[in-house]
């Protein structure tokens, strides 16, 4: 119980500690960008697989349930793409980014620390966890939403396919149920998610990796506790907007 | 010059530095010698502010690093190089780039000066041909001269080296051991060194301070190390230990 306060008031004077301001803009937008692609277009290849097989497992499996005659078929277009949009695409899609993402921050933050790298920074006077942190934060939180409605689409996109392939129905009919119940507030509670996870996904991994104490070891380990940390979070996180937007 | 006031430092319960007084001048290599685990490490580290020690100060001349405001500790930070026991050098960049950070990031210079400056400080350590590669493809004693150009990059006053020719052979330790002295002189650094080697304290050595579990034991110039030797069981067990 201790570690976990102590834990989460390190947590918590870390992020705050990132928030200076830079000390060479051009440095730190370089460093940004940097980020983006190696968050941002170094994940369109698993987002992409993931999302259209979730969504084509979900209609499937959304048809095996509803096999009454009184139920038009458009419908499972309607419970495909809502829970697409409200859990699929950015929960799942975020949890996978955690193993990919996160643990690629934690090992090369943690290997940093354990190289000095980190205290090299800090000698020659720079803010080093602002300096390493927030421009993977800025960059997440920039590109992971961006991948979330790519997500959306193949999602949903991948529901089509499935329903066309086996038979279900016409892409028509998939995509009317999708839009008779759309409301726009789906969309807004997929951004807030994927924005909350993409900031839990960054800095918990980037906190990780500072804090490691040891050699290469410890930097796996760092990288394994980046990962369950951030999904624990995640989860948590999904549970909370949900309850406090639906 | 580098002045340590009764400074003292402990980790959770254990003391490891016990009421440092010393002084450490420019233009001459400051040699601190010690066995392992004797606390060198931490004394450099609490020089440069990355430890914070529990009492005492530490004063650059004459500016109390311990008890500055953070933006005045930045800027006295500016003008510190550190060697670090494994060359800490950033290894997603390359040998130009590692030296160019410091410039990049403090310096005031265009492009055009700071590639001159760049390669004037590859020059002066040696390094001529390595400018495109990575960390990992040169070896430990160019690492240590990457090193060396880094710390020197910014107009340093202050050069920390944490054991500088640790895991390198007699010959490359011994002009490692030059390049230290050379620059030192060259540009009036205050250069303070952690070594357990007796040739660089013979070599280059002027001022040397003798660590001994946690304390300063002896401090004084090398010349007079011998005649201390003997009535210094310690510092005899020491240099006799390295065959001297
Ligand atoms: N971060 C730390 N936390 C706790 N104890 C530490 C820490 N760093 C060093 N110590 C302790 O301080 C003592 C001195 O260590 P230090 O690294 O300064 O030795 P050293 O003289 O540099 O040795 P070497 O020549 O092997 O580098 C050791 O007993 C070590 O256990
Ligand atoms: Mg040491």
């Amino acid at each position: 119980m201790n570690k976990l306060f102590f834990e989460l008031g390190r947590y918590i004077l870390f992020v705050r500690s990132m928030f200076f301001k830079p000390e060479r803009f051009k440095v730190f937008f370089e460093r940004t960008i940097h980020e983006m692609n190696n968050i941002g277009v170094g994940s369109i290849g698993i987002v992409t697989i993931i999302s259209v097989f979730v969504g084509a497992v979900t209609t499937l499996q959304t048809a095996y349930q509803l096999v009454s005659p009184l139920i038009p078929m458009k419908v499972i277009g309607t419970i495909v793409s809502d829970s697409s949009l409200l859990e699929f695409a950015p929960t799942i899609t975020c949890l996978v980014l955690a193993g990919k993402v996160g643990a690629n921050i934690a090992s090369e933050v943690g290997n940093m620390r354990v190289t000095e790298q980190i205290d090299a920074l800090e000698v020659m006077g720079i803010n080093s966890s602002g300096f390493l942190g927030l421009p993977k934060i800025i960059a997440g939180v920039i590109m992971i939403p961006c991948l979330i409605i790519v997500a959306n689409f193949l999602m949903i996109s991948g529901g089509i396919l499935a329903a066309r392939l086996t038979d279900l129905m016409s892409p028509n009919e998939f995509i009317q149920g999708a839009r008779e119940t759309f409301k726009m507030f789906t969309v807004t509670v997929s951004m807030t998610k994927s924005l909350v996870f993409a900031f839990i996904i960054t800095s918990m991994s980037t906190y990780e990796g500072y804090f490691t104490e040891g050699g290469a070891l410890e930097v796996g380990e760092a990288g394994t506790r980046a990962v369950t940390r951030s999904c624990v979070l995640i989860l948590f996180a999904d549970f909370i907007i949900a309850k406090l937007m639906l | 010059m580098i002045e340590l006031v009764n400074v003292n430092k402990s980790f959770a319960d254990k003391q490891v530095l016990f009421d440092i007084n010393a002084k450490f001048e420019p233009g001459i290599p400051n040699l601190i010698i010690g066995a392992s685990g004797g606390g060198k490490s931490v004394l450099l580290k609490c020089m440069v502010g990355l430890f914070k020690p529990e009492s005492g100060s530490i004063n650059y001349d004459g500016r109390d690093f311990v008890h500055l405001p953070y933006e005045q500790v930045r800027e006295v930070r500016r003008e510190i190089g550190m060697l670090f026991q494994g060359t800490a050098l950033f290894d997603s960049l390359t040998v130009e780039e590692n030296v160019d950070f410091p410039l990049k990031m403090f310096g005031k210079m265009t492009p055009e000066e700071r590639k001159d400056r760049i390669n004037f400080c590859l020059s002066r350590v040696g390094l001529e041909n390595a400018n495109k590669k990575y960390p990992a493809e040169i070896s430990g004693g160019m690492k240590k001269r990457v090193g060396i150009a880094r710390a020197i990059a910014l107009e340093t006053r202050y050069l920390f080296c944490d054991e500088p020719n640790s895991g390198l052979d007699p010959i490359t330790s011994r002009r490692i051991d030059e390049l230290l002295h050379d620059i030192t002189n060259e540009f009036k650094i205050t250069t303070v060194i952690n070594s357990h080697d007796m040739k660089t304290v013979y070599d280059i050595g002027e001022s040397i301070t003798f660590i001994y579990q946690g304390k300063i034991w002896w401090q004084g110039h090398r010349n007079e190390l011998d005649a201390t030797r003997a009535h210094n069981p310690e510092l005899n067990a020491f240099i006799a230990a390295s065959q001297f």
